[in-house]
């Protein structure tokens, strides 16, 4: 590892290039890197809390609360404004982060990955048991508006990739900031020797706590984006399945960018896609298998192919 | 040397269930000094080290630093108020190469700040960082990753990163063990000068008592749990208690 985040900006910058260039795609493809993209985000805020050696198996929470944000606002409260929805999504994710952050940045390893998956196992039952919300079932999330404009349904794909590409790109170039800052850095340090960083004059505890709520703003970003591009929410999103498919998504792309783990989403959505249609029964076995491959092979994920040249 | 000693233990106990690892340690030294502390294995000497550095509490007794109580503080704490340390056992960040170890010293020696704006390795933080390898003879390891470093070296970066915010005490624990007979006392040369250039004032734990006779001001010697003797070097190491149960019972 290394906490040099110096150039990753330039990742962000391709990644932007990459998505701009995606306008393009057919627009089936396009829209499975629309979600793939959304549910990279709250792959990229298990990573960064990869980076301080700690493993949220409940990232789902934040992802789900995002999604429920939208999708309270615009179906149960008439607030269809995508600026307002989305803000909204954030800033509740972070709230709840702030709330639950002194507690969890006190544990680590099994017992930090436990309670972050007790916490979003909580609110899946909640909204499993919430009649209202449409239980198991979730609700459909009406469009969002543009600054009180509605595209047309045909142009609405459109409309909602651009904003999603261009959310995601800076959602990547603030976390690869903070991944390059003295806060960033600090991250390594609580992976690697927290007593030593006491002893130096830091609390790892509060670095714990920042990434904490970082992680969850663009997790809940995340939520928000899926919300909007599938138009339906559902308790399914922070159940542990979910969580346990974002951690998967953060081992297999590595921490070594902020773009590796959306990359990685979107890679992993697509070898989906055709295994489900080249050996539908397969699926799993194949998942197990690259999972194995890059453990033994790639500890440091599919980016250290990327960064070729080690020091 | 000023009247107001920098650190004052006061009756310091630590027992650990029915063990006593220290008891009625009392000493006072001041700005400038460099003490070395000797005793044989168990005699308590990093009990009192972690009890200075705030790693453990005091059972009884009290720490001043500067004429402030620092009695119970954590180590973070203490960190800032001026007391570092280094351990027995180098404690590094040994996937990172040595300049970045150094920069994460830098950046947790930060006051006040959480860092979130400013980039990691700033141009000087990263000038520091070098100035201070190369004032440690470190430099040619800035880029190497210290994990897979020999065993000296690591010691020697833990006692830079201690160094980096020019504290007024330094504490070392056993900084040449686990280093060569013969690199002992260029390794204690290559740390000892760069921690008096910058005035510290040094405690340090040593088994050798050729280090001790060549580095010293003032010895303290340790037995089971216990002060035997605190004076200039030859008074302590030509004392008859000192050489039957601390030099010659385990060092003949
Ligand atoms: N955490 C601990 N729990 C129980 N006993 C301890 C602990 N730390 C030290 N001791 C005991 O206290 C005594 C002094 O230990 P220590 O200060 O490490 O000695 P030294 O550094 O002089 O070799 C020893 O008998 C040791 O076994
Ligand atoms: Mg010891």
């Amino acid at each position: 590892m290394t906490i040099d985040f110096t150039k990753d900006w330039r990742n962000v910058a391709l990644l932007a290039v990459l998505l701009a260039a995606a306008f393009f795609l057919p627009s089936w493809l396009r829209f499975l890197l629309q979600t793939a993209l959304a549910g990279g985000l709250v792959a990229l805020g298990v990573m960064i809390q990869m980076r301080a050696g700690l493993v949220s198996f409940g990232q789902g929470l934040y992802y789900c609360i995002g999604g429920y944000a939208v999708g309270l606002l615009a179906a149960k409260a008439g607030v269809a404004e995508a600026t307002l929805v989305i803000a909204a999504a954030v800033i509740s994710s972070v709230v709840i982060a702030l709330i639950l952050g002194p507690l969890l940045s006190r544990y680590r390893e099994i017992f930090f990955a436990m309670l972050t998956l007790a916490v979003s196992m909580i609110l899946y039952g909640l909204l499993v048991k919430a009649a209202t919300l449409g239980s198991t079932d979730g609700f459909n999330v009406p469009p969002v508006t543009f600054f009180g404009f509605l595209p047309a349904q045909e142009a609405r794909g459109d409309w909602t990739y651009v904003l999603t590409a261009l959310l995601v790109v800076v959602a990547c170039f603030l976390i690869a900031r903070y991944l390059a800052s003295g806060a960033g850095a600090l991250l390594e340090a609580v992976a690697e020797n927290e007593l030593r960083l006491e002893y130096l004059g830091s609390s790892a505890r509060q670095a714990v706590y920042i990434v904490y709520v970082i992680a969850a703003a663009v997790s809940g970003l995340g939520g928000a984006l899926a919300a909007i591009a599938t138009g339906h929410v559902d308790p399914e999103m922070a159940n542990w399945t979910t969580s346990g498919g974002f951690v998967f998504v953060a081992l297999l792309a590595g921490r070594g960018s902020a773009i590796a783990p959306v990359l990685g989403f979107f890679l992993l959505e697509l070898v989906r896609t055709y295994a489900l249609d080249i050996a539908p029964n397969a699926w799993q076995l194949i998942l197990g298998a690259v999972m194995l491959a890059v453990i033994l092979l790639l500890p440091d994920g599919l980016w250290s192919l990327v960064r070729r040249a080690p020091k | 040397m000023t009247n107001q000693p920098l650190l004052v233990t006061d009756g310091l106990e630590k027992s650990f269930g029915g063990v006593v690892a220290a008891r009625d340690i009392s000493i006072s030294v001041h700005a400038g000094e460099t003490v070395a502390i000797i005793g044989a294995n168990g005699a308590g000497k990093t009990t009192f080290v972690n009890m200075v550095t705030g790693y453990l509490t005091p059972s009884a007794g009290s720490i001043s630093f500067r004429g402030r109580d620092i009695t119970g503080l954590s180590p973070r704490q203490t960190a800032r108020a001026g007391v570092r340390r280094s351990f027995q056992i180098a404690q590094i960040f040994p996937k990172l190469t040595a300049l970045e170890n150094i920069i994460i010293a830098e950046i947790a020696a930060e006051k006040e700040s959480v860092g979130l704006t400013t980039p990691s390795l700033v141009r000087s933080r990263v000038e520091a960082g070098m100035a201070l390898l190369a004032r440690f003879g470190l430099e040619s390891m800035a880029q190497r990753r210290t994990g897979t470093l020999p065993q000296g070296v690591r010691k020697q970066l833990d006692i830079a990163m201690a160094a980096v915010s020019n504290p007024e005490m330094i504490l070392l624990d056993e900084p040449t063990s686990g280093v060569s007979a013969d690199e002992k006392i260029s390794m204690m040369d290559s740390v000892i000068a760069p921690l008096k250039s910058e005035k510290a004032t040094v405690l340090f734990i040593e088994h050798d008592m050729d280090i001790v006779r060549r580095f010293a001001d003032r010895v303290i010697a340790f037995y089971e749990g216990t002060i035997l003797i605190d004076d200039g070097v030859d008074v302590v190491l030509n004392d008859a208690k000192v050489r039957e149960f601390v030099i010659g019972g385990v060092y003949a």
